[in-house]
């Protein structure tokens, strides 16, 4: 799951070709944790493909890490670059609201705009 | 196991002391030791005080290190806000006997997808616990779960399964709930923790708040179930359980003067009783303060400690103002015997008031505590409610043998054997200052309406208030009435000049006896001359006629002789010679 960095300097309001870190937290290998890291894994490949790094990380093995990103459920996939930092919570079943989660894919441009099936008064 | 368990928890409820003056009293020992304790309340009401002043001092003076996690506020802040109650959470960090941890849950920061589990706050409390092992735990607001995760099924399971877990590993939980509508707390926190649940509420009555705490429930102990009133001041939280005050006083028969000489002679010659509570009533400007004042000085003078309440003048005014009477507070201030405690009477409610006079007679430990008007704490509750108060504070006064000047501020025009507060009949001693109002001047009148178990004088004195301090004198009672002030000096003086002029009188009626006297005892002797004179001539006349006798009848007998006369036969010769010899001698 390590993928060498391909370091891109332009700056382009594409995140795609950014180096992307994620780390997902777990807490012993459950069947949640396990779910969690094939949906995460197959959504970077997806959408990420040579551009992202993913550490896992066991808070039973290492407790004292839960602080440090303010992770209280499990799993928990963090963004830590690029920045700012976002979070997703579950076994990331549903993979929209992850895209939407760690903003690969932009919420509503407007928040403002109608959505699909309301009526504009 | 379980057997064993349940058999240990019969027998006594281990309990955790809170360290909170007050609270422990009323729970009966604590909170309960390894289980939860709910404590919920309105915003601001001191729900985190209270949960952080239960772990400081765990930490400081039971041994028991805790760990504070905070939903809500930043470590820093924490450490910042409690800081002003004199709690120094640095330094405990420090020492690992505390450790606070912030648990940040920003709904706009993540997406929630799946299933999930809270086991990422278990570990974090689990690795907090267990790294300074932790006897006592703080949630401080776990219902901040409930706002930022969506999913309430998942959290509230994770809750039931979280409370069952601290309770396994044997740690004393508060958690705090802020109040719902109609419930304890808003997302019903209560169903979780079924052993202890602490309510706190911050009411507001005629724009006044007070803060009271209650035990809503405490399973397995008995507890106090009334509302109390609590303080947050400087030295962290204190609750005052005042309604179990009994009738139980101990009376002591000794005396303690009141300062002013005249009204020890007024009060059976010795004074107050100690212990006793005394309660002065007057209109404005009767010296009421002054009274009080010089007994305070008194006190101080014996080497007693003195706390004066005062609801409408500052020490530094009160301090000046007697000084004008020649009492000088400044020095007993100085040598902490006495005290003051000014607030004003609408700053609390009556039961704030009633709790912070009580904190401050329990720290300072005074003998003689005066309450500078008591009618001032009239405005904070209504009649009843005054009337209990004033009766649990003298109880208390007297449990303590505390004795007590309470003043009575009269409205003009009210009458003035009548206490609004309806307290005379609690007090010892009652005396009454009063303007004595006649020839255009004002004065100043004392009397005792009752003091109990001493006689005391039924006479108003006059009430003279002079550099020298405080002087009784007697009023003029004559003729014209009672006379006061000017009146009676003149009166005085008037007395004074017929006094003297009677004397001169007297004294001139007895210098004319004098004479009389003299006149007559000359008038004695001249008298006695002249009989004494007369009786010289009668005697000399007298003694002239016996020696004439003799000589006559010498001469007869010479005459016989010569004539040659017959003696008498008988006893002739005796008689002659008698008659020559007695001549003879």
């Amino acid at each position: 799951m390590k993928t060498p960095a391909k370091p891109s300097k332009a700056k382009s309001p594409d995140p795609k070709p950014m180096e992307w870190d994620l780390r997902l937290y777990v807490a012993g290998p459950t069947p949640k944790s396990v779910t969690a890291f094939r949906n995460l894994e197959q959504l970077c490949e997806e959408h990420l493909a040579g551009h992202y790094h993913i550490s896992v990380i066991d808070l039973m093995k290492h407790p004292q890490l839960a602080q440090g990103d303010q992770i209280l459920a499990v799993p928990t996939v963090v963004r830590n670059l690029p920045s700012p930092i976002r979070k997703v919570i579950g076994n990331l079943s549903n993979t929209e609201r992850v895209l939407v989660g760690l903003d690969l894919r932009p919420r509503d441009a407007d928040p403002f705009a109608p959505r699909k099936g309301e009526i504009n008064v | 196991m379980k057997s064993t368990k349940s058999k240990s928890a019969m027998k006594t409820l281990q309990k955790s002391p809170t360290g909170i003056r007050g609270l422990d009293e009323s729970t009966d020992g604590g909170l309960p030791t390894g289980r939860p304790t709910l404590i919920c309340g309105g915003a601001g009401c001191g729900k985190t005080l209270l949960a952080m002043e239960f772990l400081v001092r765990g930490a400081a003076e039971y041994g028991e290190p805790g760990v504070f996690m905070a939903f809500e506020e930043t470590t820093e802040e924490l450490t910042e806000n409690v800081a002003s109650l004199g709690f120094d959470l640095k330094k405990l960090v420090a020492s690992k006997k505390l450790l606070l941890d912030y648990v940040y849950v920003d709904r706009s920061e993540f997406e929630e997808t799946g299933e999930y589990d809270l086991e990422g706050l278990f570990i974090r409390l689990g690795y907090a616990i267990d790294s300074i092992k932790a006897k006592r735990v703080v949630l401080d607001t776990i219902e901040g779960l409930f706002a930022s995760l969506p999913n309430h099924a998942i959290v509230r399971a994770e809750l039931r399964r979280l409370f069952r877990w601290l309770k396994e590993k044997g740690v004393t939980v508060i958690m705090t709930g802020e109040r719902g509508e109609g419930t304890l707390t808003r997302y019903g926190l209560e169903e979780y923790v079924s052993d202890c649940v602490i309510s706190l509420d911050h009411r507001v009555v005629d724009q006044v708040t007070t803060r009271r705490i209650r035990v809503v429930k405490y399973r397995g102990t008995t507890h106090g179930t009334n509302e109390y009133p609590f303080l947050i001041e400087k030295d962290g939280i204190s609750i005052w359980p005042i309604t179990s005050v009994q009738l139980e006083h101990k009376a002591t028969g000794e005396r303690i003067p009141t300062g002013i000489e005249r009204l020890d002679t007024m009060l059976g010659g010795k004074g107050f009783y100690r212990g006793s509570s005394i309660l002065l009533s007057g209109t404005a400007g009767t010296g009421k303060t002054s009274v009080a004042a010089t007994f305070a000085e008194v006190a101080c003078r014996r080497g007693e400690r003195c706390l004066y309440f005062s609801f409408e003048e500052s020490p530094s005014q009160i301090t000046r103002n007697m000084g004008t009477i020649g009492l000088d507070l400044q020095q007993w201030l100085k040598a902490g015997l006495l005290q003051f405690q000014t607030v004003r009477p609408f700053h609390y409610g009556l039961e704030m008031h009633l709790a912070r006079t009580i904190k401050a007679i329990t720290e300072f430990a005074p003998s003689v505590v005066i309450i500078d008007p008591i009618s001032g704490l009239d405005t904070s509750g209504t009649n009843l409610e005054v009337k209990a108060a004033m009766m649990r504070l003298m109880d208390f006064l007297k449990q303590k043998g505390i004795t007590a000047m309470l003043t009575d501020l009269k409205m003009g025009g009210s009458a003035l054997e009548r206490t609004d507060a309806a307290i005379s009949s609690l007090v010892d001693t009652w005396m009454v200052l009063r303007d004595l109002e006649s020839n255009g001047e004002r004065n100043r009148g004392l009397h005792v309406i009752k003091s109990r178990g001493m006689g005391h004088s039924n006479q108003v004195r006059e009430f003279i208030l002079s550099n020298g301090g405080i002087q009784l004198t007697d009023v003029y009672i004559g003729p014209s009435g009672m006379l006061t002030g000017s009146a009676r000096v003149s009166q005085e003086a008037r007395e004074r000049a017929e006094h003297v002029s009677l004397n001169e009188e007297a004294e001139r009626q007895q210098l004319a006896l004098e004479c009389k006297r003299a006149a007559l005892e000359g008038q004695i002797a001249a008298l006695r001359a002249e009989f004494s004179a007369e009786e010289a001539t009668v005697t000399r006349i007298v003694s002239q006629d016996k020696l004439r006798e003799a000589s006559v009848a010498l001469d007869k007998a010479a005459m016989g002789r010569s004539r040659q006369h017959d003696i008498v036969k008988s006893n002739g010769s005796r008689v002659r010679r008698n008659g020559v010899e007695g001549v003879r001698s």
